[in-house]
């Protein structure tokens, strides 16, 4: 019997030698073959994003980096030195955009309220942390530690809400807009489902009318009607009417999100806490809010980062956010037509903010992931 | 019937104490408070911006700061309310602010449908336009049919309209809200031209990266005269304010600066002088203030033609000329009435 087809027989099994794939069927070849240049439309695609890239990224390398000017006192400094970026702009008046007019001396207090800010979210966000629930008793008083901090009084010098300013405010904007709209708008979603008449008209009326209304005709009302329906003479702080508003308005719409969750649960959930016999609260608590929020999630998380975002309309009616705080500055004679420095710059902050927010829902999803979502 | 008299009486009551509170002196409040509320605009190059340090600085808080320097002896006693153009004026009629000095225009339905006062004129401006020097335009007549950058909610919006409407010619407006906007949208070529004050088109352009590039139009197509103003109703705390700049625009026309105001307050040979500084009879008693309240103002913040200088005037990259805004002795139109 000729030999020539028997050779591999020859082997004892399983220890036969693995051959290399053909070249271009594995690897990174594969991959580039198959996503790049896989049909003629996806090459000329391929090759334009190529040229684009070619041309738009090393010019904005050289402006940000490569030709910009970290250290300079004024503008024209800024152009003798490179033709790039003016970071030096942003360097001299940081601490303007992140605390605004906050008392230099006092500066301190809002650093300590971010870190304890920081503190307070790990047991919230990190289910794992160690001794989670002590910590949480603190989450929970970190509102009124903040608002002692920033504010004073009992024994630290008070600052009035004008000086606040800057990233700073957009914090405590955002954070006290999300913070306090959460429970806001679960009961308002619940309220609209309500089986009392006057409850349900009363919330569906509030989400509707704070929905049908723009967020800046809100504050310019927090900021200007207001004082004509007050008696005059009183000043209520333009700080907290605007925290009012913004939390309010995204109330509405938390309400909405979370009742598309709530209409999700099949009656069947509702029958059975019935059947259990457990009062209202009771079921809501247990069964139909953790199943109706983990849906929400989403939703929630994105009307967050609308809040977050929508907070520099603020500058409309004069509270200096990194926004204001830019313009303010831009007004400087010696730092005139910095412009682009500035909105790189916030750009960059609220990149950071709201993709932090995104992936932390995308993480939480993962986490409270049932089995239930069809893939 | 007893019950609804003794009600509408107790709201009468109510009301004329209400309005009491109202009437109650701005100086008094001002006093019990430690400092003034001036609402300023949320930057202008040179006229209001912050410096290094985050104060605010620049020809409109400064007058402000003359204000508290004559209230308090302290010209930093003052708390700043950045307003827009859209808020600017319910913040002071509510009394949000006490005074506002945020280079608005004296109009006749300001003053008088707004229920605002305006004490005087610390910058006489007017309304002119920018254009790109390669575009060979020698007047503004000539601008038909360009595009034109022009901010929202302004009077510099209204005298556009007024002046393309009596020349026959047309424009596209390209609105925008702030003058950064406009410098922004100007460089990159959206609007042909830029109008806005004349103060703010010079303060634009010495900030583009080619100055000669771009020309300013010869015309000058209305009449901006901006200034300080405070609410109706309490003609007290108006004349606070008008005779503070009064006195800043005086001591430049006596020569009296901070430097030399220590000097000249201990006794001059100008009568006026002595009474400016309250060397001699008491004119700060009768604006409810002490004799030196001039003299301080001088001392800390400068007089007009120090100030000026020293935010917009022709050393500063702002580089105005004193032109109509000099002193009436110099054929300008700064014109103080004498403090007698």
């Amino acid at each position: 019997m000729p030999n020539t087809q028997s050779a591999p027989l020859n082997y004892v099994p399983g220890e036969h030698p693995d051959l290399k794939p053909p070249i271009g069927q594995t690897g990174l070849l594969l991959w580039v073959r198959k996503n790049l240049f896989s049909s003629p439309f996806n090459i000329a695609l391929t090759l334009a994003t190529i040229y684009f890239l070619y041309v738009v990224i090393p010019p904005m390398v050289n402006w940000l980096f490569i030709d910009s000017v970290f250290n300079a006192g004024s503008r024209d400094e800024c152009r003798e030195l490179g033709k790039g970026a003016c970071w030096g702009f942003i360097g001299k008046r940081l601490g303007q955009f992140t605390y605004g007019f906050y008392p230099i001396e006092e500066r301190w207090r809002v650093n300590l309220t971010f870190v304890l800010f920081a503190l307070a979210l790990l047991p919230l966000l990190w289910e794992k942390m160690p001794r989670r629930r002590m910590l949480l008793w603190f989450s929970l008083a970190f509102p009124f530690i903040a608002m002692w901090l920033l504010l004073g009084g009992f024994g630290l010098e008070s600052v009035d809400t004008d000086r606040f300013g800057g990233f700073m405010l957009t914090m405590v904007i955002g954070v006290t807009g999300i913070v306090f709209s959460l429970p806001l708008g679960i009961l308002l979603a619940l309220g609209r489902q309500s089986g009392l008449h006057f409850i349900r008209w009363m919330c569906t009326g509030f989400i509707e009318f704070f929905r049908g209304v723009p967020l800046i005709t809100l504050l310019f009302v927090a900021s200007t009607m207001l004082n004509y329906f007050l008696p005059p003479g009183t000043t209520f702080d333009l700080l907290l009417r605007v925290l009012i508003m913004v939390t309010l308005f995204s109330a509405a719409y938390i309400a909405e999100v979370v009742r598309g969750g709530l209409q999700a649960i099949p009656k069947g959930q509702h029958e059975a806490a019935d059947a259990m016999g457990l009062k209202y609260w009771t079921s809501m608590r247990l069964i139909v809010l953790p199943q109706a929020l983990k849906i929400s999630i989403p939703g929630i998380v994105n009307t967050f980062i609308g809040l977050f975002k929508d907070t520099t309309l603020v500058v409309i009616i004069g509270l200096l956010d990194p926004l204001g705080i830019g313009r303010a500055s831009l007004s400087d004679s010696k730092w005139q037509g910095l412009s682009t420095e500035v909105y790189v710059f916030i750009a960059l902050f609220f990149f950071i903010c709201c993709f932090s927010m995104s992936r932390y829902s995308i993480y939480l999803e993962d986490k409270l992931h049932t089995g239930h979502r069809n893939e | 019937m007893n019950l609804i008299k003794h009600v509408a009486a107790t709201a009468a009551a109510a009301s004329i104490l209400l309005a009491g509170t109202v009437q109650a002196g701005t100086l008094d409040d001002v006093k019990a408070a430690g400092f003034l509320k001036c609402g300023i605009s949320t930057g202008v190059p040179g006229f209001a911006f912050t410096d290094d340090k985050g104060d605010w600085q620049g020809f409109d808080p400064a007058v402000c700061k003359a204000i508290a320097a004559a209230v308090f002896g302290d010209s930093s006693a003052v708390k700043y309310t950045t307003t827009t153009g859209k808020t600017r004026f319910t913040a002071l009629a509510s009394g949000e602010v006490d005074v506002l000095a945020r280079n608005t225009t004296w109009t006749f339905s300001r003053d008088t449908d707004l229920k605002l006062d305006f004490v005087g004129v610390n910058y006489y401006d007017g309304q002119g336009f920018m254009v790109p020097t390669e575009l060979g335009v020698a007047s503004a007549k000539d601008l038909d049919g360009a595009s034109v950058c022009i901010q929202t909610g302004t009077t510099t919006e209204l005298n556009l309209a007024d002046f393309f409407r009596t020349n026959g010619i047309s424009y596209e407006a390209v609105p925008i809200e702030t003058n950064d906007e406009a410098r922004t949208n100007y460089v990159a070529g959206r609007c042909d031209v830029y109008t806005t004050d004349a103060s703010g088109l010079a303060a634009t352009r010495s900030s583009l990266e080619d100055p000669s590039a771009h020309t300013l139009m010869p015309e000058i197509i209305s009449k901006e005269p901006l200034g300080p103003l405070v609410r109706h109703g309490d003609s007290e705390w108006a004349d606070i304010v008008r005779w503070t700049l009064n006195a800043m625009i005086t001591a430049e026309e006596l020569g009296v600066t901070s430097a030399n105001v220590d000097k000249m307050a201990t006794g001059t040979d100008n009568p006026e002088i002595n009474r400016l500084l309250g060397s001699e009879g008491d004119l700060g008693a009768m604006i409810g203030l002490d004799k030196a309240w001039a003299w301080r103002a001088i001392k800390m913040v400068g007089n007009y033609g120090e100030v000026f200088e020293q935010f917009i005037g022709k050393e500063t990259p702002i580089g105005l000329e004193r032109g109509i805004n000099a002193q009436w002795t110099n054929g300008g139109l700064l014109y103080s009435p004498p403090f007698r």
